[in-house]
């Protein structure tokens, strides 16, 4: 009787040991409700990729389990990335950044550091570009800049999202390279900024391409040049004569300015390889979707991808760069 | 007639069987969410987006997603207002105003009505809006790219000065109140300069003080708080409920038009601009108080209390997607999530959206009728049965209601901490009421400050500290004279009695 229980405990155990040899071999999955949390707030460029990217893997079927897009975009997003470093090792939760990444600890002096996370993926870059109202002369951004130096210092007014953020950084930087002087008006959302460019109330701005794409196209908006290295890389027809690769880039231009912003994907800290190689997983079958490219399509987004090392490289350098910027503009936090 | 026959072709499009149930469970959703305090139509409408991601991608899809979006929102702005009247918690920022007569109104046991007249105003609001945005939308689309900061600082200034003044009490208290308003608005990321103000250090204070939060403690906590202390049971319990409510109160209302056509035209203006359908209910309540022949009877409990605020804020909700549509500039929270929703389907909102897609358009337009339609049966069919929950004891509803307040801080923003938040503006709401301070102001104050501020800095910033900018052009010195005269429309008016040989009335009473 007793060896019989005694070896049924054994084989229990031996059950056990072979359960346990086998898990490391199966894949990590979340184990319950993803949260994908936005650092900023609800329909703007972060929100409408995480709930693209959230609305993909729905009708995809891409994960076992749901996934919910959280708005915390108190503090110029502060919000959302401290939540995020407060909830370490969990792999239940992801985090989409944009440029305030970098600029809010920066500007602000809250205490996190895209250190405190672990960077999943690069989704794509967001290009920025030079927009003028249509009924102005300007034709290309010389003309613009010079008419701005004529015009005398902060006679000319570029309008922008937040203030020390992506959009007054390449002003300020478009200053440094120009020698012209602009009067920079900070707008709570890219939406209003065009608007307030067809309306005449600034004189230019930094839109990303979805922000002012439509207005383009209705003849009320001129971009001038893109912030890139290289033409953007979308051939199809926009207007009755130009695509986004007819768009010059600003240094061709004689203006060496160049910004890109991050669409990237972030986990908490002390995550484990499995999680973020699931992570990457899907999205990377995210990346493979029409619907997908549909939507990189009509943001003419710049569809540099990096996972692990490189990507961990590129955000290590885009704060260095960023830190640069700032201090030379007087944005740092004392 | 071009437009009529788009529209006919709208109605075509809408008017599917399919589309027909998606507007109702639509409006039903909105009117649960619009009754739930926090969670607003925004959060509604952003938790179903992925839902209708399949959806559009079908032929003629599209419409039907945005059917179904589009209605969870005139639910939301249809059901704000039935807490708003039965506990004094505005289910919705826009509904606050309709507290100040629904409420009182539901205390003297005419709830229905309030309902009745709350329900009936949003649709009128909505039908005139959608009147606007069908035979005017070019015009009018125009209009709101005239709109730069000075414009919208003026706008702001002339919601503060039709609103105050009317508060009975002292004129010191008001202003403390809408003092604080300003202080805790200013808390927070500060736009302009991009620097956190007031927040001491705590990293709770981040993100300031949101506008709902502070609304569902000192309204909702608050009023529990002093129904607890006047003896445990609703003042409006006793009513008696009569099915026909529907039917005498809208033999009342034709009576109120002018004030109808003025509160829409103030919501509609808002709603184009965009300045929100917050500020329109409560610069459209200040008005009708201005205007009416029973000024002073605002704020006991009158069915005209309750028409202005819920006319401008439906009028305004509603036209609020007009710039969403011609512009991609949403005029309000929920239609911002609904801009980034045509985003993710792949259309491009915008001047060119009304030819390139006139289908879609069109069709939404003419769900616009439809789904108002459909939102005021479902909502006045449930009237007496809305009334009837005063007649659940109170020592079985007060717990359900602070636990749906609690719930709807924490939605907001995911946080507990606004929980805590919620019951400290809830012995605040107590200690107001207590000592006779008026809480309006201070919503108000709270509720635009930010955007107030935002407009003034930003016009400073373009004259360079010039402050004539405010009278610069005829649109914005039109407004800002506006105000003025509205502020000082007490004074004004007194001499204008004077003048006429009439007796003013005593400086004290």
């Amino acid at each position: 009787m007793k060896s019989k229980l005694l070896s049924r405990g054994r084989l229990a155990v031996l059950a056990g040991a072979a359960l346990t040899a086998c898990l490391p071999a199966l894949a990590w999955e979340p184990t319950k409700t993803v949260e994908f949390i936005v650092p900023a707030g609800t329909g703007g460029g972060a929100d409408q990729m995480a709930r693209l990217i959230q609305s993909i893997i729905a009708k995809h079927n891409l994960m076992k389990q749901p996934m919910v897009v959280i708005n915390k975009s108190g503090g110029a997003g502060a919000e959302g990335f401290l939540d995020v470093k407060s909830a370490k090792g969990d792999g239940n939760k992801i985090i989409i950044t944009l440029s305030n990444l970098f600029t809010t600890p920066l500007a602000t002096g809250v205490p996190f550091n895209w250190k405190d996370l672990t960077p999943v993926e690069m989704m794509a870059l967001d290009e920025f570009v030079l927009w003028v109202n249509a009924k102005t002369p300007y034709k290309t951004s010389k003309d613009y800049v010079e008419a701005a130096k004529k015009a005398g210092p902060g006679k000319m007014k570029m309008g922008g999202t937040g203030s020390k953020q992506e959009d007054q950084i390449i002003t300020v930087n478009l200053q440094k390279q120009t020698g012209a002087k602009f009067t920079y008006i900070p707008f709570k959302g890219g939406g209003t900024v065009a608007t307030q460019l067809v309306g005449g109330h600034i004189d230019s701005s930094v839109n990303n391409p979805i922000e002012a794409v439509s207005q383009w196209r209705a003849g009320n908006l001129r971009p001038l040049c893109v912030f890139d290295s290289k033409p953007m890389d979308y051939h199809q027809k926009i207007t009755k004569d130009m695509a986004w690769s007819d768009i010059p880039t600003c240094k061709s231009q004689g203006v060496d300015v160049e910004y890109l912003m991050l669409r990237g994907i972030f986990m908490p800290g002390g995550v484990s390889q499995d999680m973020v190689d699931y992570y990457v997983g899907v999205l990377n079958k995210v990346r493979e979707t029409p619907e997908w490219k549909q939507f990189m399509d009509n943001g003419a987004f710049n569809q540099t991808h990096m996972t692990g090392k490189a990507y961990r490289d590129w955000v290590a350098d885009a704060e260095k760069r960023h830190e640069e910027l700032m201090r030379e503009a007087g944005f740092l936090h004392k | 007639m071009h437009e009529l026959q788009a529209l006919f072709g709208g109605f075509q499009v809408a008017l599917s069987w399919f589309n027909l149930l998606l507007m109702f469970a639509g409006i039903t959703l909105g009117v649960i969410i619009g009754v739930l305090p926090g969670l607003g139509g925004a959060n509604g409408v952003a938790i179903l987006l992925p839902l209708t991601f399949s959806m559009a991608q079908e032929p003629g899809g599209q419409t039907s997603a945005i059917i179904l979006l589009s209605c969870i929102y005139w639910g939301a702005l249809f059901g704000g207002a039935i807490t708003s009247i039965l506990f004094n918690i505005p289910g919705e920022p826009w509904s606050v105003a309709t507290t100040f007569d629904g409420y009182p109104l539901a205390q003297k046991g005419r709830a229905g009505t309030a309902l009745t007249t709350s329900f009936t105003s949003s649709f009128v609001g909505a039908l005139l809006a959608v009147l606007l945005i069908t035979f005017l939308s070019p015009i009018v689309a125009n209009f709101a790219l005239r709109f730069g900061p000075p414009e919208f600082f003026a706008v702001y200034l002339l919601t503060f000065c039709a609103f105050v003044g009317m508060s009975k009490g002292s004129p010191f208290k008001t202003i403390a109140s809408m003092m604080l308003g300003f202080a805790l608005a200013a808390v927070g990321i500060d736009t302009v300069t991009g620097q956190l103000r007031l927040t001491f250090g705590f990293i709770a204070l981040l993100k300031g003080f949101d506008f709902l939060i502070a609304v569902i403690g000192l309204f909702g906590i608050g009023e529990i708080l002093l129904t607890i202390e006047e003896g445990l049971e609703f003042k409006g319990a006793k009513a008696k409920i009569n099915v026909k409510v529907v039917i005498e109160t809208w033999k009342e209302l034709p009576r109120y038009w002018k004030t109808y056509l003025r509160s829409a035209a103030v919501g509609c203006m808002m709603g184009i601009v965009p300045g929100g359908a917050t500020p329109a209910s409560f610069m459209s309540y200040g008005i009708a108080k201005k205007m009416s022949r029973d000024g002073d009877k605002f704020g006991t409990g009158i069915v005209e209390g309750v028409l202005a605020p819920e006319t401008a804020a439906h009028a305004a909700g509603t036209s609020a997607l007009l710039p969403m549509i011609t512009l991609g500039v949403p005029g309000s929270p929920t239609a911002a999530v609904l801009l980034g929703g045509l985003l993710i389907w792949g259309l491009q909102p915008g001047p060119l959206l009304f030819t390139e897609k006139a289908d879609f358009v069109w069709g939404l337009i003419a769900s616009m009728y439809l789904g108002n339609i459909a939102g005021l049966i479902v909502v006045l069919t449930c009237v007496p049965l809305f009334a009837a929950i005063l007649r659940v004891p109170f020592a079985i509803i007060a717990p359900v209601i602070l636990v749906i307040c609690a719930i709807g801080a924490y939605t907001v923003h995911n946080d507990i901490f606004d929980v805590y938040l919620m019951v400290v503006f809830g012995v605040m709401g107590y200690i107001f009421k207590k000592l006779d301070y008026p809480l309006a102001p201070l919503v108000l104050a709270l509720v635009l400050g930010d955007n107030a501020e935002n407009g003034f800095r930003q016009s400073m910033l373009i004259s360079q500290g010039d402050m004539r900018i405010f009278f610069s052009n005829g649109l914005v010195g039109g407004i800002t004279v506006l105000s003025l005269i509205l502020l000082f429309w007490p004074a004004i008016s007194s001499l204008i009695d004077v003048a006429r040989g009439r007796k003013a009335p005593p400086a004290a009473g």
